[in-house]
C-alpha cells in the first residue's frame, strides 16, 4: 500500500466512517492534516455544531496518538534490528543503544495501551524498509546506521511537538506527549553527539548529514518566535538552535513512509 | 498574516503580527511604569505587597517559565564569565552554547509577558551556596540539576496553558532543555545510560513531570527574591 497515494486518495466517505478497515485506520492515521480540514467543512455544514466538534477534537487527538504509535514502531524496530545485527554496533556503544532501544518498546506499549483506554484500535505494525529500496545500508555499515538513527530521533522530537495542540484537549495525554517528546530530544542529542555534533540544531540540516535527509531539518533555521527575534542576541545559529521547530503530521508522514513498505 | 494571541489571566492579547506585537510590548512596559508609580507609596509602607505573585493562567505560567530561564541564564553566565580550573575548548563551547540559549528563552519570556501583560515578574537575585564554580564536577552536578529540573518544569506545567502557541512555544523549548540536560549528563558520565537514565525515564519510557510546587520546592534553594504563585499553591 502506498501511503502517499493513500493520503491523496482520501475522500469524505471514508474520512468519516468510523468502523474503518486496518487500511482504513492507516489511511486516517496519515490524512490528520487534510482531515482536520474536511471535518471542519462537514461540522460547518451539519446541524451537528456542537457535537461534532468534540467528535473532531477526539478524533485528532487518537490520529496524533497513532502517528506517534506509527513512529515509536519505526524506531523500536530500527534498534532492535541494529542491536541483533552481530558486529554492527562497537561494544562502547551498545549500552547507549539498548537504552534508547529500551525506551522506544515502552513507547510502543504506552501508546498502544493509551489507544485501547480510548477505545480505539491501535494501528498495526507496518512493513518497513530501512534501507529504502537499497539506497541505505544502516545495518552493515555503522555510519549510516547512526545517521539514520539520528534522522529519526530529530524527526520524533519535531513530529511530537507538531501534534501538541491535537493532543492539547486531554491533559493527561498532553502531559505523557511532552513527556515522551523530551526522551526523544534526550536520544536526539545522544545520537548526534556520538556522530560528533553539537547536541542541539543549528540553522537547517547541520549535523553532518546527506541531503536525503534534509526534509528532517527543513524549518529548523527560524529565527522569529510570535514576533521575537532570537537572532540578535547571538547569530542566527544560536537563536535558531535555542528554539527546536514543529513538524506537521503530514511532513511527518511523508518522511516515515519512505521507509514503509506496507 | 496576522496571528492574535489571547492570554487568560489578566487584560491581554498577544498580537503576534511584529509590528503589533512590539507596539504592544510598549504599551506593557508603559503601563508597568504607571503601575509602579501608583502603588509606591503604599509598597514602602507594607513591603508584604511588593511580594510578586506570578498571576493566574497562562500569565502565572509564562512567569514561571521567566523565573526557571532566569535562574539557567544567570547560572551559564557565572559559568562562561570564569569557567573552571583546566576546563577543555569542547566544554567550553557547549557551555557557551547553553548560556546563549538560557538568554534567548529568558529575553523571550521577557518580551512575550510583556507583550501581554503588565505583570512581569522583575529580575530575580540567585544564590549558589556549595556550588563551587572552579569546580568542574561541582559546575556538571548543577548544570544536570538544573536542566533536569526544566524539563519536569515544562513536562508538569504544558497541561496548565491554555493558549495553544504558548503551549507549542514551550514545546519548543523544553525539547532543547532536554537535549542540554543530554549533553551535561553524558559528559558527566561518557557513553553511559545516564543521558537519559533511569532516574530520570520512568518505565514507560517518560521523561518526568512535576508540578509548579514541586519545583519551586528545589528551584527556591538558587533563588533570592521571594515571589509567590497562590493559584498553584506556592507562597
Amino acid at each position: 500500500m502506498n501511503i502517499l497515494n493513500s493520503l491523496y486518495n482520501l475522500t469524505d466517505d471514508n474520512l468519516t466512517d468510523t468502523k474503518m478497515s486496518r487500511g482504513g485506520y492507516i489511511s486516517n492515521l496519515f490524512g490528520i492534516a487534510k482531515k482536520a480540514t474536511i471535518i471542519t467543512a462537514a461540522v460547518a455544514m451539519s446541524a451537528r455544531a456542537e457535537k461534532g466538534s468534540v467528535v473532531q477534537s477526539q478524533t485528532a487527538l487518537t490520529d496524533a496518538l497513532q502517528l506517534a504509535l506509527t513512529l515509536e514502531y519505526l524506531e523500536d524496530e530500527y534498534y532492535a534490528m541494529g542491536l541483533a545485527k552481530a558486529g554492527l554496533i562497537p561494544a562502547a556503544d551498545r549500552a547507549v543503544i539498548q537504552q534508547i532501544s529500551k525506551h522506544e518498546a515502552a513507547h510502543v506499549s504506552f501508546l498502544k495501551a493509551a489507544l485501547t483506554s480510548m477505545s480505539v484500535t491501535p494501528v498495526a505494525k507496518p512493513t518497513f524498509d530501512f534501507t529504502v529500496k537499497g539506497n541505505f545500508q544502516p545495518f552493515t555499515d555503522y555510519n549510516q546506521f547512526m545517521i539514520l538513527a539520528q534522522a529519526f530521533e530529530d524527526t520524533g522530537v519535531r513530529a511530537y511537538k507538531g501534534q501538541a495542540g491535537n493532543v492539547a484537549s486531554n491533559k493527561d495525554v498532553l502531559q505523557a506527549a511532552l513527556q515522551i517528546h523530551a526522551v526523544e530530544a534526550r536520544h536526539a542529542a545522544q545520537i548526534r553527539r556520538m556522530r560528533g555534533n553539537k547536541g542541539w540544531i543549528e540553522l537547517a540540516n547541520d549535523g553532518n548529514m546527506p541531503a536525503a535527509t534534509n526534509p528532517v531539518y527543513a524549518g529548523e533555521e527560524v529565527t522569529m518566535q510570535v514576533g521575537f527575534n532570537t537572532a540578535n542576541a547571538f547569530g542566527a545559529a544560536a537563536g535558531s538552535a535555542a528554539f527546536d521547530e514543529t513538524l506537521s503530521g503530514a511532513d511527518a508522514t511523508v518522511i516515515a513512509s519512505l521507509f514503509i513498505v506496507k | 498574516m496576522k496571528n492574535i494571541i489571547n492570554v487568560s489571566g489578566k487584560d491581554a492579547t498577544l498580537d503576534t503580527n511584529r509590528r503589533n506585537f512590539l507596539r504592544l510590548s510598549g504599551m506593557g512596559i508603559a503601563l508597568a511604569g504607571i503601575a509602579l508609580a501608583g502603588c509606591k507609596d503604599e509598597m514602602s509602607d507594607n513591603p508584604m505587597t511588593s511580594i510578586f505573585d506570578l498571576g493566574e493562567g497562562d500569565v502565572g505560567v509564562l512567569n514561571y517559565a521567566y523565573a526557571l530561564e532566569q535562574l539557567e541564564a544567570d547560572f551559564y553566565s557565572k559559568v562562561v564569565n570564569s569557567f573552571y580550573t583546566g576546563i577543555s575548548d569542547t566544554e567550553k563551547q557547549l557551555f557557551t552554547d547553553l548560556y546563549h540559549h538560557e538568554v534567548i528563552h529568558r529575553d523571550f519570556f521577557k518580551a512575550a509577558i510583556s507583550g501581554a501583560t503588565s505583570k512581569v515578574l522583575p529580575t530575580l537575585e540567585f544564590k549558589y551556596d556549595g556550588v563551587d564554580f572552579k569546580s568542574r564536577n561541582s559546575v556538571l552536578a548543577t548544570a544536570k540539576a538544573l536542566e533536569d529540573t526544566g524539563v519536569a518544569a515544562y513536562n508538569g506545567a504544558g497541561r496548565l496553558l491554555t493558549n495553544l502557541d504558548y503551549l507549542v512555544i514551550a514545546g519548543k523549548i523544553v525539547s532543547v532543555e532536554a537535549r542540554h540536560a543530554s549533553a551535561i549528563r553524558d559528559i558527566i558520565n561518557p557513553k553511559s545510560v545516564d543521558f537519559s537514565g533511569n532516574d530520570v525515564i520512568d518505565a514507560n519510557g517518560l521523561d518526568l513531570a512535576k508540578t509548579p510546587a514541586q519545583i519551586a520546592a528545589v528551584a527556591t534553594m538558587f533563588i533570592k527574591t521571594p515571589f509567590t504563585w497562590k493559584e498553584q499553591g506556592i507562597g
